[in-house]
């Protein structure tokens, strides 16, 4: 391996985008799941994609993998079309689907090295890659155990390691921590971090804020198929206001006294949760809260719970969107 | 448990010359081989059937049928090595869908090789799951006093003969695999279109006691052509006609499904 160098030298040309997409379009029978997105992710970058279930984050990814074929618009990925040259692009680019994409059958280094093997490594240099690969991620100890019996966590991060058997232009994560536990996020974070810290321009899709708002330079947000917003985790929150008044009534029937009290004090609107007990609304700073907090004890509104804190997911749509509810489908979608 | 710094000693690696084609299949191939080290007991599957069959119709019908349980196999063997070849290509159906429902072939298809190759590969898997049951059977058969007159070559021909039908079958399960995402249907589907064929043959009895419209439907039926054919490779005898007419429905079907298949895979 004598064309290697060491993997913490940045890609040069970061100015130039890694991705960058034109009104791409995909429909399913009347369904349009990405309905015109632009996109433009410089090298480098960690860029995420939020959005809830069903918003079209994973079909925009297929297609920038080449797994799915625009109906309209274009693309570019580390400077090759995507309909034009899908080989190309796939040379270039890793994805790591949101179900593992492993032989449950073999053992972790039996499925690198097919992998390696795919990629054009031959017998002793394939093995070598899958071993340094095995060792950066925590798995050498596990290398032979067939991948069946592998954690969650295990599995995620062979299937990242996967990804990596030629070092990526871009990286597809698509929702790379949905259903680990926190612990194994925290390490699939990690990882992420050092990758990009490596060049990797690193495109991940999720449906929790926190993962955006700890790993993403940018962040574009989506919904119905449409890009809604885009910027850093701080323009979309300075977007949304970050000074979130919840509260949780202990008598149902008086909601509406409350959110009417809520919403003459604060002058915002009021959003409902889901089950129907609970009240978000910005307030801005703490003295505003503790006002609103006082006219709804004023009025004998008894609350069995109040916080202040970050606009969930939900709360963000909220502000950007004025849809009050991401809608039944979707309760699933909050962190 | 994961140390950044050891993502970052992790070389930087570019890659290497563009493998072939073949060089790609056989990788596929080599999947294949493993997953017999590791899920021995598929190979249970493959056998267990047809070895029941053997000893079944040898020693409770064979003599009814043939006069003597040792004239019978000597007529069934080579019908239960069609058989066991047809039957196994409904796993490999099966293997494929169950991979198609869990991102895997994502990650194929996100490679950048040639499109066909995890289908090739799994084609070669076939073929030795082919080579693999068929020795058993045939072995087992030889024990039980089964005797292929034509001798090694014959038995040759015949086994590359039964790779042929093997190849063929392949490509109706590969669809198969392709448009189903429930392995298990795919296994109803596939055994409820081969029970039939595979029956109404004339695997285990001389169609001459059928009606006629039956012996109508027997006699051209695929699976009789080829164990028609299959039979005379063994026993010596076998015309270059017989062998031609065993042939047109692998021919066929690879000629028609192979298309279908890189069609359904791309568009997926």
């Amino acid at each position: 391996m004598s064309d290697t160098s060491p993997m913490a030298v940045p890609a040069t040309g970061l100015a130039q985008s890694a991705i960058s997409a034109r009104g791409l379009v995909k429909t399913f029978s009347k369904l349009r799941a990405v309905d015109g997105i632009d996109l433009d992710v410089p090298r480098g970058m960690i860029f995420a994609i939020l959005g809830p279930n069903g918003a079209g984050k994973t079909t925009l990814m297929r297609m920038l993998a080449t797994l799915s074929r625009p109906d309209a618009g274009s693309a570019t990925v580390m400077g090759h079309d995507l309909v034009q040259a899908p080989h190309e692009v796939r040379a270039a680019i890793a994805m790591t689907g949101q179900f593992a994409s492993l032989d449950e059958d073999l053992t972790g280094r039996e499925n690198l090295v097919l992998l390696a093997r795919l990629w054009g490594f031959r017998g002793r240099a394939a093995k070598a890659r899958a071993d340094d690969l095995l060792a950066a991620f925590g798995l050498s100890e596990a290398a032979t155990k067939q991948v069946r019996d592998y954690s969650g966590g295990m599995r995620r991060r062979l299937d990242i390691a996967a990804s990596l058997i030629v070092t990526p232009g871009v990286l597809f994560l698509d929702e790379p921590t949905t259903g680990l536990d926190p612990n194994a996020r925290k390490d699939v974070w990690g990882m992420i971090r050092g990758l990009a810290e490596a060049g990797v321009t690193i495109l991940l899709t999720t449906q929790y804020l926190e993962e955006a708002d700890q790993l993403a330079a940018r962040i574009a947000v989506i919904d119905h198929g449409r890009k809604i917003a885009e910027g850093t985790s701080r323009e979309l929150k300075a977007a949304t206001g970050s000074g979130f008044l919840h509260v949780a009534l202990a008598d149902v029937a008086r909601l509406d006294q409350a959110a009417t009290i809520l919403e003459r004090r604060l002058e915002h609107p009021v959003q409902r949760s889901a089950e129907g007990a609970e009240l978000s609304v910005l307030a801005g700073t703490a003295k505003a809260a503790n006002e609103a907090l006082a006219d709804l004890v004023a009025a004998g509104i008894e609350l069995s719970d109040f916080s202040m804190g970050q606009p969930s997911l939900e709360e963000v749509f909220f502000a950007l969107t004025g849809q009050p509810s991401l809608g039944e489908s979707r309760k699933d979608a909050k962190p | 448990m994961i140390d950044t710094t050891s993502l970052q000693r992790l070389q930087r690696v570019a890659r290497p010359r563009t493998p072939s084609a073949l060089s790609n299949a056989l990788v596929f191939g080599w999947r294949a081989v493993l997953k017999f080290k590791h899920v021995p007991e598929q190979l249970f599957d493959l056998v267990m059937t047809p070895i029941m069959f053997t000893l079944l119709f040898t020693y409770v019908f064979g003599g009814a049928l043939a006069g003597s349980p040792g004239e019978y196999l000597q007529f069934f063997l080579p019908g239960i090595l069609v058989q066991t070849v047809v039957f196994n290509a409904v796993y490999s159906g099966m293997g494929l869908s169950t991979d198609l429902g869990k991102g895997l072939f994502d990650r194929f298809r996100s490679l950048p090789i040639w499109s066909l190759s995890p289908f090739a590969g799994l084609m070669v898997g076939d073929i030795l799951r082919h080579l693999i049951a068929a020795s058993i059977i045939l072995a087992i058969g030889l024990i039980l006093g089964y005797r292929p007159e034509a001798g090694i070559l014959g038995v040759l021909a015949a086994f590359a003969m039964l790779i042929a039908i093997g190849f063929g079958m392949g490509w109706v399960f590969i669809v198969l695999g392709l448009l189903i995402r429930t392995p298990t249907t795919v296994m109803t589907l596939g055994f409820t279109f081969l029970f039939p064929l595979v029956f109404a043959s004339n695997i285990m009895v001389d169609p001459g006691t059928m009606p006629d419209w039956l012996r109508a439907f027997v006699e051209v039926n695929p699976v009789s052509l080829m164990t028609t054919a299959l039979r005379g490779l063994m026993a010596g005898g076998a015309t270059l006609s017989q062998v031609g007419l065993a042939l047109i429905a692998p021919v066929a079907l690879t000629a028609i499904l192979a298309p279908t298949t890189l069609w359904l895979y791309l568009r997926r």
